[in-house]
This record gives structure tokens, sequence and C-alpha cells, in this order.
């Protein structure tokens, strides 16, 4: 018998109360959300991808855990022995042996391949989910992310939270 | 696509995809490319048939067991201090990026 989802709002809002915490302000967008009907079949369109499981490729600078709002721009040819997470807030230990479960660039590129989606964009985005601060997000991280995915004139963003 | 539903929902985004694994693995279990393949080609069709803005599809994947649940989230703070410096996997990932930046600089001023 499956169980109910895990209520991650009411556990971490109990965890913060039992160590004397300042209750966390969580985000709520009660709002209906903006719509745009996708265009044309999923086949023809170009996927950009935005995942804030803290994946960074070697050679790049790591995030820190201190309110980072930077991101990492990933090219999508990258090699997948290349990617590494930075976070402090998830289990990392299947990430590092299989970036694919934070990060699904194998599983993306394979799409193509077969035809499911169109193409893939030259790039990417990675960050480090782990920011206090919303409106640091709303205000600086994703109008910058937002600029991105309109210069690379992508059809559709997948989002992968951790 | 995300694995906290409740966050989901509070986020409230245009269409998104839920499946009911442990977090850090939005998109799939280790080394299982033909079930990441199913649950991404599962998710992505959620982008024609979600048709309501704020709709979440179900996806129908579980966990081997659900013991995780218990556990998820429940026992304290136990997650790392907030360094403000970069959180490098391995020390040779801190000698490339390094050794990347000293490149990168056009006039790299060293003060003694």
């Amino acid at each position: 018998m499956p169980q109910a989802p895990v209520e991650y709002i009411r556990r971490i809002t109990d965890n913060y109360a039992k160590l004397g915490y300042k209750a966390y302000q969580w985000v709520n967008n009660p709002e209906v959300s903006p719509w745009t009907p996708l265009q044309k079949p999923l086949s023809q369109c170009k996927l950009g991808l935005v995942a804030s499981g803290g994946i960074y490729a070697t050679g790049q600078v790591a995030f820190h855990f201190k309110d980072d709002t930077s991101f990492r721009t990933i090219p999508t040819t990258v090699r997948t022995t290349d990617l590494r997470t930075a976070h402090f807030a998830y289990d990392q230990t299947d990430a590092r042996k299989d970036p694919n479960v934070v990060f699904p660039i194998d599983t993306l590129r394979r799409l193509v391949k077969e035809g499911v989606i169109g193409s893939l964009a030259e790039n990417f985005y990675t960050f480090m989910g782990g920011i206090y601060s919303s409106r640091k997000v709303v205000d600086d991280l994703a109008p910058r992310l937002t600029e991105q995915f309109l210069a690379d004139k992508v059809d559709v963003v997948l989002l992968v939270p951790v | 696509m995300g694995s906290a539903l409740d966050i989901l929902k509070a986020g409230n985004p245009p269409r998104a995809a839920f499946l009911d694994y442990p977090l850090g693995h939005t998109t799939g279990k280790p080394h299982q490319p033909e079930l990441q393949r199913e649950i991404m080609i599962q998710a992505l069709e959620g982008f024609t048939s979600l048709t309501v803005p704020g709709q979440i599809k179900m996806l129908p994947f579980r966990w081997d067991d659900e013991d995780w649940k218990r556990t998820a989230m429940s026992e304290g703070d136990a997650r790392t201090p907030r360094h403000d410096t970069p959180q490098y996997q391995t020390e040779e990932d801190r000698v490339r990026a390094e050794a990347n930046a000293t490149v990168s600089c056009e006039v790299c001023v060293v003060s003694a």
C-alpha cells in the first residue's frame, strides 16, 4: 500500500521550531500561474533546462552554501563524468554516482536521438537551490535565467529542482 | 518535475510532474537509464496533456519500499554549515577551477 507523499513543509517547520529557529517564510504563489500552450509538437521543440541540485562541471567554480545566487552554464555536449555536485540540503551520494538523477543530460540527449524532443539548447543552467532568501531568487536569479532562455530561443524549459 | 509535492504545489508552476522518490532523485534512480527514460517521457508528456494552469501530473513510479518516508527530513538539522567559499566535490576540482581563473585573467595583479 503506497504511503502519502512526505509533508516537507510541515516537517521542516517542526524541525525549526524544535531547534529554536525563526519560522521560515515559505514561498506561496496562490494566483493562477501564467499559461502558454505548447506551440508545436515536442518533437520540433528546442528544450532548455535549469536544475537546482548544485551541479557544476569540473573546472568551474563550485557553489558555496550561503545564499549563492550564481548559476553555472553547462554545455549540453558536456561529458557526464565531468559533472559534480555541491549542495548542503540533500544526500548527494546517488547524484555523484550518476548525475542523471538530478541533471538528466544523458536521458535528454537520448530522447533527441529518438526523435521525442526536437533538440537541446546549446547550454543548460544549474544553481544551488538552498537559497534562504526567496526574494533574491525572484528579483535576481530568476530574471537572469529567463534572459538566458530568451537569448537561447528555447521553446520549452524543464525545471529540475531537488 | 519535483519530488516534494507540497513545495511543488506552493510554488505553483504552470505545469508539473510529481515523482514520489526521496530528495536527490528528481529524475530517477542512479544507473537505471531505461527507468530514467520512462520517467522523463511520462513527465514530458505533461507539456501536451496538461491543459489547466497549476495542474500536477502524478507519475506512477514508486521507490522499492517506502521506509525512507518515515525519516525524510525528520531528524533535526543535519546539514553542512553555510560556508561562503566554494564547496568542491574533490580537491582536484578546486585545483582545476583555480587554474582556470588564473588563465582567464587578462592582467593578473598579485599584491605582495
